[in-house]
């Protein structure tokens, strides 16, 4: 199980006046139950990357493979591959438009030509996993928070039972505790379902705490691809393409530059604790 | 002399069910009193729903109180001849960047606040080109705002509300769509609106680090304000902050949670610097010694 993007291009609006490249030779192996971060500045290439793991857009060179099928082929069942691969797009409660909860999240399930039932469990379960409570089912979407009604345009992508399950930006707009909840849940489903998660996000801070692979896009290409810590510790060339490194990464450096020696390859404030009681305790001794 | 003061405003959504008969009521804003000077930078947290945005859309008189009041300048905003004078005084710039620029122009975009108010063209150009200036975007007055970035068309939003020659501006969410360069270059602008121009800063956000340079942050929940008072002050009381949904900046977190594990270090630090230095300082003092 895996998604294979080989020498991946894409150019908009080819031979006009407005010809951009907006992606350049992507050359990516996602694996199996990976849980990944993807960051870049506005205009990196990251919607435009989401959007071919899908086959909503098609490359103009290279080629996506989806456990080893070729997605470009013409015999392709790109339909089933939509129902594989969910993409959560950025403000997704924009899209919600049923009169009830429930009905919005069967919608999916519905046009897959389920069974009543099947689909009745399906809408069931994923709201249950993205913590909606019981009460808000038959509520109208529009009467909920703007966290609630982001969790339950998340809930209809899962009732779709997809594999891969991609996020654009889950948490703009929300505040710190919306966040966490909705990125604990992303987590849990990850932990609990054994999906893929690909999150794209714009908080160092968020994808730090929660992925195991980052990948940093720019100008259309892979910048970087390794673990949080190894990403990070190349602070000051995300700082020239427009990123930055969580905040207790530059503390625990500014700290090495004043003669403190800790540990610098930190991401999270557990992970920084850590690296200066191990110092401090060094100095009492 | 006070920018905005509010006395007790309370306002209410009613909703109505089909025959017209009251619902349910929903308290948005519930006696917030408060004042805010002329040239303060005040910042407001609170989670979604906290009455935030409702409070900010009473500045420039989008809503109007159901009970309580809120003068702009002295000014009621109750009374309908001042709405006008108002609006001209308190700018709003709002979360999406996309839906507050209307012209293909990124001058002509700047211009049309003050074309609106009936200011002389030639005073419209100057105006145009002072404030394009003061957010660093004079450079780019000719282009389509459709190819700037997002940070860059926030910045040309707030030139359009500075080109009315406004006494405050109210950001609600500036940048919640921005990527973190995007995020830097708005605040950066703002704080320097506050401090050269003296404009009165009502910054709306969800971003902890964005805050620390405020005058004055106020806590919101429920319609009500919950805790007021300097950065410091707010900071240093994590886990009620927590309690209101809220968060505090990450170095603040570890300061505070390598004070809970036993290290002396001060409350309410800010900042990687204040860090850094609590840090140097806990190692010359006596007793850790190498």
């Amino acid at each position: 199980m895996s998604i294979i993007l080989d020498k991946l291009n894409y150019v908009y609006s080819p031979g006009t006046a407005y010809e951009k490249q907006a992606l350049g030779d992507i050359d990516l192996v996602i694996g199996d139950g990976e849980f990944i971060g993807l960051i870049g500045h506005t205009g990196s290439g990251k919607s435009t990357l989401i959007q071919h793991l899908n086959g909503l857009v098609k490359a103009t060179g290279g080629g996506v493979y989806y456990n080893g099928a070729d997605i470009y082929d013409p015999d392709y069942n790109l339909k089933e591959l939509r129902t594989k691969v969910g993409l959560v797009f950025q403000y997704p409660e924009h899209q919600l438009f049923e009169t009830t909860v429930l009905r919005d999240v069967q919608f999916g399930p519905k046009n897959l030509g389920l069974t009543p039932l099947e689909i009745d469990l399906r809408a069931y379960e994923a709201l249950k996993q993205v913590g909606i409570p019981d009460e808000l089912i038959d509520a109208s979407p529009f009467e909920l928070s703007g966290g609630q009604k982001r969790r339950v345009a998340i809930a209809g992508v899962l009732a779709m039972k997809p594999e891969v399950l991609v996020l654009d930006e889950p948490t703009a707009g929300l505040d710190p505790k919306g966040r966490d909840e909705i990125l604990d849940q992303i987590e849990k489903i990850h932990d609990e379902q054994h999906i893929t998660v690909i999150l794209v996000s714009h908080s160092m801070e968020d994808v730090a705490k929660y992925v195991g692979r980052i990948i940093v896009m720019n100008h259309g290409r892979v910048a970087f691809d390794d673990t949080p810590e190894n990403v990070f510790a190349h602070y000051k060339e995300l700082e020239k393409i427009g990123l930055a490194a969580p905040q207790v990464t530059y503390a625990m450096h500014a700290l090495q530059e004043h003669g403190i020696s800790v540990r610098t390859d930190v991401t999270t404030v557990e992970e920084a604790k850590n690296a200066v009681l191990a110092a401090f305790r060094g100095w009492q001794r | 002399m006070s920018m905005l003061n509010s006395d007790n405003l309370t306002f209410e959504y009613i909703r109505r069910d089909e025959e017209g008969n009251v619902e349910s009521i929903t308290k948005a804003l519930d006696g917030v009193s408060l004042e805010i000077k002329k040239g303060d930078f005040v910042a407001i947290l609170g989670h979604n729903g906290s009455g935030k945005s409702t409070f900010a859309k009473h500045i420039n008189a989008i809503l109007m109180p159901t009970e309580g009041t809120l003068y702009v300048d002295g000014m009621d905003t109750r009374e309908e001849e001042h709405l006008w004078d108002i609006r001209q005084r308190a700018g709003m710039v709002f979360q999406n960047p996309d839906n507050q620029i209307i012209a293909t122009v990124v001058e002509e975009d700047v211009g049309f606040g003050p074309e609106n108010l009936g200011v002389p063209t030639e005073e419209i150009w100057k105006r145009v080109e002072e404030s394009l200036k003061a957010v660093g975007m004079y450079e780019y007055r000719t282009h389509s705002p459709n190819k700037l970035s997002g940070g860059q068309k926030q910045r040309v939003a707030i030139a359009g509300i500075m080109a009315m020659k406004p006494q405050c501006i109210v950001l609600d969410e500036p940048t919640a769509m921005l990527d973190p360069n995007g995020r830097r270059e708005v605040i950066r602008t703002v704080r320097e609106l506050n401090r050269r121009e003296k404009v009165t800063v009502l910054l709306i956000t969800h971003y902890m680090e964005e805050v620390i340079h405020a005058d004055k942050v106020i806590v919101m929940d429920d319609g009500k304000i919950v805790m007021q008072g300097t950065p410091r002050e707010i900071f240093s009381q994590v886990e009620k902050l927590k309690s209101y949904r809220m968060d505090v900046p990450q170095v603040t977190e570890l300061s505070y949670e390598l004070k809970r594990a036993g290290m002396p270090l001060p409350d309410g630090i800010l900042s990687v610097e204040e860090f850094v230095e609590a840090c140097g300082r806990l190692r010359q003092s006596g007793g850790f010694g190498e």
